[in-house]
């Protein structure tokens, strides 16, 4: 069966989505991320999306509920990399995805992801 | 069922000057014969072009059939005709009785070598026929042209009202110019997130001082660009509101939580600096 690579940052977990995402891909991933938030205890997440060409309702739906479900687990979640293309199509659909964080490129995602993990430890 | 009579192109062709002749000062008596923007020998030689290209599609036949091929010729020739003539601003009804002044001379000449009435009423009645649907396509040829001008300065229209402007380093500014409604707002929201992958900037500034006023549906068309940037992973400012604005918005109700909104473009540049100030020593 088909997975998305989850890449082990420090205390970060690093997802980039390479592939065309289908349904049941989207479901796999769910499971994945969130035994894998559980098993190293990972306090942010990093979704690169910059390859995903078509999003559907259900896609958005997915990604609202991963990030939902990681900050159940206390991690926080970044979105980065939407195309242009994608986050229209996610507007026209109303899906806005509030919540969730997003950031120009991985880069960016990675600074942002960094500085909110400090923050949040800082109150702690 | 009307009468059509064959219509004999060596008629038209032995009287081709008195016809020209006739045709001309028909048109000129009727002031239409063209003014500064057609010069007389250039309306003569379309006259003349004409008549020679009647004459050739009357001798392949289908008289009652513009589409016909031999009428091919003709046609290109009326629609180049009201091309020109719609793009040097001509109305159409100027246009059209180019055509239709033929008939006067046409007719006098037919009086005068018609056998019997009877077949004076055919042949009327077929010239009537074929020159009206000349006419018709030329008048249509005519509409189309003016609907591409129309159609071109539309789109033209659309462009020069989406500039995005680089303002610093990794700050857009767009400044919004005229009414919103779907078709613009649609063009705004591509072109700025565009333009924001290419330059990788993380602040966007919509400024809406040029938008003549603000109802739910710009408001929500708003809404929109300003959620598609962040889902992209950047910023949005709204600037550029006029007090009458502010008011129409509290008074319609819109919801605009969430939004950045700054009253001028100054002061939205110098909250974008700000941000990508504390961004850099976050960073460090």
């Amino acid at each position: 069966m088909e997975h998305i690579p989850i890449l082990r940052m420090g205390d970060c977990l690093l997802i980039t989505i390479q592939v065309e995402m289908h349904d049941r891909l989207a479901l796999t991933l769910q499971d994945d991320l969130t035994s894998k938030i559980y098993a190293t205890g990972a306090k942010g997440v990093l979704i690169d999306i910059s390859a995903l060409e078509i999003v559907d309702s259900f896609m958005g739906r997915m990604l609202a509920n991963i990030s939902a479900m990681a900050r159940v687990l206390d991690a926080s979640t970044i979105l980065v990399g939407m195309r242009p293309a994608v986050a229209i199509t996610l507007v026209e659909l109303g899906l806005e995805l509030p919540g969730i964080h997003t950031a120009l490129d991985v880069e960016r995602g990675m600074q942002k992801l960094r500085s909110s993990i400090a923050t949040a430890q800082a109150h702690e | 069922m009307p009468v059509y009579a064959s219509v004999d192109s060596e008629l038209i062709r032995s009287h081709e000057q008195e016809l020209l002749r006739l045709w001309l000062e028909n048109l000129k008596s009727s002031g239409r014969s063209g003014d500064q923007r057609t010069k007389a020998a250039e309306v003569e030689q379309q006259a003349k072009e004409f008549l020679n290209l009647v004459i050739k599609g009357i001798q392949g036949g289908n008289l009652q059939d513009l589409q016909a091929d031999n009428w091919a010729q003709l046609r290109a020739f009326l629609e180049n005709f009201s091309r020109d003539r719609a793009q040097k601003g001509f109305t159409s009804d100027q246009t059209a009785t180019f055509i239709f002044s033929f008939k006067k001379g046409l007719f006098d000449l037919l009086k005068k070598t018609a056998k019997d009435a009877d077949s004076l009423v055919a042949q009327l009645w077929t010239w009537t026929e074929l020159i009206d649907s000349l006419g018709l396509h030329t008048f249509n040829a005519f509409q189309r042209t003016r609907e591409e001008v129309i159609q071109r300065q539309h789109t033209d229209m659309l462009e020069l009202s989406t500039p995005v402007i680089k303002l610093w380093d990794g700050v857009l500014a767009l400044p919004m110019i005229g009414v919103l409604d779907s078709a613009r707002t649609q063009v705004v929201m591509e072109t700025l997130l565009q333009r924001i992958v290419e330059t990788g900037s993380h602040i966007a500034i919509l400024d809406i001082t040029g938008v003549p006023t603000v109802d739910t549906l710009v408001a929500q068309h708003l809404m929109k660009t300003v959620t598609a940037i962040r889902l992209m992973g950047a910023e949005c400012i709204v600037s550029g509101i006029r007090p009458q604005i502010a008011q129409t918005i509290v008074h319609l109700g819109v919801d605009l939580a969430g939004i950045t909104t700054k009253a001028n473009l100054a002061d939205a540049l110098a909250l974008a600096m700000k941000r990508s100030a504390d961004a850099m020593v976050t960073a460090n």
